[in-house]
């Protein structure tokens, strides 16, 4: 982050907000649909950005957040009967209690041991949702009746099953998300962040203690996957074991990755470029998985910081 | 009241005593220079001192209060800042990040005020950076990086700076700078001085402490070190013929 202007950096993301808006009303239905199945994910990957670009903390355990988020706002809707916002909130606080947990145990290790560590109590959480598949539906998952995705303040209602009314839901969280994490980067908070990934024994003798900062790096971004799912949950009227599987630990890594690590808007472009070529290369091909395979190892090797990582160094020195 | 104790301080590293049963007294306000031949244990024992390393055995007591086991980010906040001797600023920050870790460090604990800005530019212009300001520290000078590492230390506000070989590495203009720098800073903190350079201590300590072996082999003014023929023997020797 060099000589930014602040004004410059929330003018370029509020513009990416615009954009995201204005969208909705030029994209044909179908892409409407992707597009807010994308802005819902990047919320993942956003939250996985932060604990692994910022903080420098590889984790292969990421789709026990979201699923947590996932199954605690479904399975409150489903068999609870909640309003969709207090489902929301029960999603979001299931990831970050989750979250507490994990990293209190986890942050013990560091590096490979980490990796293989939230890995392993994914797998766990992906087998309990198995083992109790009488109230998750198991692999075959439950769908959530459309009657129960209404949300009614007053007289008014809204309803998240009609296309436009679940755009503009996953943009609102997608926005406030993106804020949050441009905040946190610029932030005391966030410098700590970075100098602990650059140098935690230096981050240390300057007073910090290295430990609870990173605990409350893997709180927030639990919190913040959690809430993708939860919200996919609610937008997609869909909640199955698929989600807590391995698959969705590695996706928010390739996201990031391809987007740009430690960058605040690489998530959505790496999130918005994998669905679409898995998108188009699956309308070619039935073997799509191999071209985005290749998609994938071209672009570790000629930009292996990603798209906006790459474009950073090049050219804007100053993107957050 | 001594500022820093240690008693019977030891650290060994399997067989080898590091370190081994250090008694040692620093006085507030002093500069207090530790020289030694290399492996003497210099750097072992200032890293127990600041807590980055734990010691085998012994006490380190300071300001009164028993610090042997707390860990070393409490110590900073006590006030103990230590500069590595080996260069590790963050190389890709910026000048001005570097600095402001230790200057928001200090504002979130209220040993300061002000803005973080404020904080940073006053430490860069005392160690003569301040045009620094945005440049990635891994692309300034050797000798401009060990001044940004004085730069941070100055920064945590500390009372007892450990300085571990300060001025390896520097041009003998830079070492002018950092004598007048050192002399600043003693003003309103204790300094703990590890230097391999005779002249720089000779012109700055108040007392030197001399190590070999991982003890402490001599201790006085420099008058009395310079005269003191054990200590001309195991370290001195070579510059005396
Ligand atoms: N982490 C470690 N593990 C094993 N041995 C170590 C370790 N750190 C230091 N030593 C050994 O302890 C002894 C003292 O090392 P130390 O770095 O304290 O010496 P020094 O006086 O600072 O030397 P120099 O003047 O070269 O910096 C040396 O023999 C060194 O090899
Ligand atoms: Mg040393």
């Amino acid at each position: 982050m060099r000589d930014a202007s602040p004004a410059k950096i929330y003018a370029l993301h509020i513009g990416v907000i615009a954009l995201l808006f204005a969208l909705n009303f030029v994209l044909p239905d179908y892409h409407q649909g992707l597009f807010a199945r994308i802005m819902a994910l990047a919320v993942f990957a956003m939250g996985y950005n932060l604990l692994f670009g910022y903080v420098g903390m590889l984790s292969l355990g990421h789709a026990m957040f979201f699923s947590a988020g996932l199954y605690g706002a479904g399975l409150t809707v489903y068999h609870l009967g909640w309003g969709v916002p207090e489902a929301f909130v029960a999603g979001v606080a299931c990831g970050a209690v989750l979250a507490l947990v994990i990293g209190l145990l986890a942050l013990r290790t560091s590096g490979v041991a980490f990796m293989i560590v939230t890995m392993m109590f994914a797998q766990v959480f992906y087998l309990l949702v198995l083992y109790f598949a009488a109230w998750t539906g198991g692999d075959q998952g439950l769908v959530i009746q459309q009657a129960s995705r209404v949300i009614t303040i007053g007289g008014a209602s809204l309803d998240l099953t009609n296309p436009t009314v679940r755009y503009m839901s996953a943009l609102t969280l997608f926005s406030v998300v993106l804020i949050a994490t441009l905040a946190i980067a610029r932030s005391r908070f966030g410098r700590v962040l970075v100098a602990i990934r650059e140098n935690e024994e230096r981050t240390k003798m300057l007073g910090y203690d290295t430990v609870a900062n990173k605990l409350a790096a893997v709180v927030i971004s639990g919190a913040i996957c959690a809430a993708s799912g939860a919200a996919y949950a609610l937008l997609f009227g869909y909640v199955g074991s698929s989600f807590a599987s391995v698959q969705y630990s590695i996706l928010p890594l390739l996201w990031v990755l391809l987007g740009g690590a430690a960058t605040t808007l690489g998530p959505l472009i790496g999130t918005l470029f994998m669905y679409y070529v898995t998108d188009i290369a699956s309308s070619f091909t039935s073997a799509y998985l191999l071209i985005v395979g290749i998609a994938l190892i071209l672009l570790v090797l000629f930009a292996p910081k990603g798209i906006l990582g790459s474009i950073r160094q090049r050219w804007l020195g100053w993107l957050p | 009241m001594p500022l820093l104790t240690t008693k019977g301080l030891s650290r060994h590293f399997g067989g080898l005593r590091a370190v081994d049963g250090v008694d040692f007294a620093l006085m507030p306000g002093e500069i207090r220079a530790i020289i030694g031949p290399n492996g003497a244990g210099k750097t072992t024992f200032v890293s127990l001192l600041s807590g980055r390393i734990r010691p085998s055995s012994g006490m380190i007591v300071f300001d009164g209060a028993d610090i042997t086991t707390m860990p070393a980010y409490q110590r900073v906040r006590l006030g103990v800042a230590y500069t590595f001797q080996i260069t590790s600023v963050f190389a890709n920050l910026t000048a001005f990040d570097n600095v402001a870790l230790p200057v928001q460090r200090t504002l979130t604990d209220g040993r300061s005020k002000g803005a973080v800005r404020t904080g940073v530019m006053a430490a860069l212009e005392r160690t003569g950076l301040a045009d620094r300001v945005g440049t990635l520290a891994g692309q300034l000078s050797y000798g401009h990086q060990r001044l940004l590492e004085v730069a941070m230390g100055l920064a945590l506000k500390p009372r007892l700076l450990i300085l571990d070989e300060p001025t390896q590495g520097l041009a003998d203009s830079e070492i002018d700078n950092f004598i007048a720098l050192v002399r600043e800073i003693a003003k309103d903190a204790t300094v703990l001085l590890i230097e391999h350079n005779m002249p720089v201590v000779m012109q700055l300590a108040d007392r030197i402490t001399v190590f070999n072996s991982g003890k402490i082999l001599a201790e006085g003014t420099p008058e009395q070190i310079r005269a003191n023929t054990q200590v001309q023997d195991a370290y001195l020797g070579a510059t005396h013929g």
